[in-house]
């Protein structure tokens, strides 16, 4: 066991999140200290085949997850008995991925006799905006952007949310993944399109903003038949333009929708939420909006953006204190909303 | 094979419509068609004359998401799934749902395992921007049985 030279803050709570295809482990006190983040990617084992498989990604959870688990309490600098309580993501997700998750924490918190807690992934991402700045003032605007989801969320407090509006066909994190296929440059989509397109120019192409001055939903299924219609018609168009393009449309709506939210809430902050706040354009944008609108900005480190179980212990810890613990028998929940 | 066209994405809704009220338990729809052909509009027209509230959005980091109309409707997306075994193990669970529809989006992967007891609807891009070609292939006993009514109920879009 490493050496320690204080202790660590209070309560100190391990979070396990296997929801996709990420397997990770974290031991975060107090909510907001984070003693290890220990995130396994298997994107590798994944770009072969062009995207997430689920029966892989249940196989690999299983055969990673006690290896990442020690390797977070080790970097944490603590004994098992120490910690407190376990957490794991109990949805959304894919199913058997997140049976993983949810079976070992609750093996565990027995084993430990300590609290089990089931934490909702969109919420993690939501805590995620705010571990590293923990003085927040609600009410706060967030957007969460992700692969599988796009929404724009009030928080009105700890556990209180209010979903603005979400997209009605693709997230826009799809929309990224799809337009990269499209183009040929491989899975994941978001980081190819993100590079791309610092070597392009993002006005060569002035692709749609659908439904960008309507309410706070989004739609970026046309947007992606726009670039392929652009691609069928100038074959010989830049990649590099048609990233940049694309990106500048994608960000353009997000970050307009994000402030209007922001005015309409009265927030005091705009924050950055999920895998697509890694976009480097996204971050300068809502930067430079919260600078002129007056907002304070949380927009996390890209490690905290994508899936991580930092953000799963430290939502457990106010969800412990709201709720109690959850009972052992609650079920992974593949369709969980905000 | 009955084949039809439409020119909106609106059109595109409203023939996934057209085609739900002959919808019964246990049927298993294959959607077939490149990026952005209209796979989830035709699921949104489907969908809701289906009676379902909800909005229906693309599953395709999802997998599955279900919604509840006059029949429960599993919407599947096999975009990201490739191989038929990895297929077999994600979708079959949704499929055997005796009374439920499945929709599926990119099942191309999934023809092998479903065998041949269903309504394949392929989309395909036409030659204007929102042009569409959309080609409906009854197979089975299942479906064989309702090719007139589904003949019927396309007259609108129905091309030579």
């Amino acid at each position: 066991m490493s050496e320690r030279l204080a202790p660590p803050p209070g309560d100190p709570i391990l979070g396990i999140e296997t929801s996709c295809d990420e397997t990770a482990a974290a031991v975060v006190a107090g909510g907001t200290h984070v003693l290890s983040s220990v995130v396994s990617s298997q994107v590798d084992l994944h770009a072969r085949h062009g995207g997430v498989v689920p029966e892989i990604a249940s196989r690999a959870h299983t055969e990673l997850l006690l290896p990442v688990v020690a390797e977070a309490t080790i970097e944490a600098g603590i004994e098992d008995s120490e910690i407190t309580a376990v957490a794991a993501t109990i949805g959304p997700g894919l199913a058997g991925a997140l049976l993983v998750g949810v079976a070992s924490a609750k093996a565990l918190a027995l084993a430990w006799d300590v609290p089990f807690i089931g934490i909702n992934h969109l919420e993690a991402h939501l805590y995620a905006a705010f571990l590293e700045e923990p003085d927040l003032e609600p009410p706060l605007a967030v957007l969460l952007v992700s692969g599988g989801h796009t929404m724009l969320v009030a928080f009105e407090g700890h556990g209180q949310y209010r979903v603005l509006g979400g997209t009605i066909d693709d997230a826009a994190g799809e929309a990224f993944d799809k337009v990269a296929r499209h183009l040929g440059l491989g899975y994941p989509g978001g980081p190819v399109i993100d590079r791309l397109a610092m070597n392009g120019d993002r006005e060569a192409i002035d692709f749609p903003r659908p439904m960008r001055n309507e309410g706070y939903d989004f739609s970026f299924s046309g947007l992606k038949t726009s670039v392929i219609n652009h691609t069928r018609k100038h074959p010989d168009s830049s990649p590099e333009d048609i990233a940049a393009s694309f990106q500048e449309a994608v960000v353009d709506v997000l970050v307009h929708k994000a402030r209007k939210a922001a005015r309409d809430i009265g927030a005091s902050g705009l924050c950055l939420a999920g895998g697509v706040a890694a976009n480097s354009s996204l971050r300068e944008r809502v930067l430079d909006a919260c600078i002129e609108d007056g907002l304070r900005a949380f927009v996390p480190s890209r490690s905290m953006c994508t899936d991580n179980a930092a953000m799963v212990a430290s939502t457990a810890y106010y969800r412990l204190k709201s709720d109690g613990p959850t009972p052992l028998d609650a079920p992974a929940r593949p369709n969980l909303g905000l | 094979m009955i084949r039809c066209s439409t020119s909106s994405e609106e059109e595109t809704r409203d023939l996934g419509a057209a085609v739900a009220p002959l919808a019964e338990p246990g049927d298993v729809v294959i959607l077939t068609g490149d990026l952005g052909a209209g796979k989830t509009r035709f699921t949104q027209g489907f969908a809701r004359a289906l009676g379902v509230d909800e909005q229906v959005t693309s599953p395709t980091f999802i997998l599955v998401r279900r919604y509840q109309g006059r029949l429960p409707l599993h919407h599947a997306d096999l975009y990201r799934a490739e191989s038929v075994d990895e297929v077999a193990d994600l979708v079959l669970g949704e499929l055997a749902d005796s009374t439920g529809v499945a929709l599926v989006e990119w099942g191309e992967a999934a023809l092998g395992v479903i065998g041949g007891d269903m309504l394949e609807v392929r989309l395909e891009l036409g030659p204007g921007d929102d042009d569409r070609i959309i080609t409906l292939s009854p197979a089975g006993p299942r479906w064989s049985v309702r090719s007139q009514d589904l003949e019927k109920a396309l007259v609108p879009w129905r091309s030579a």
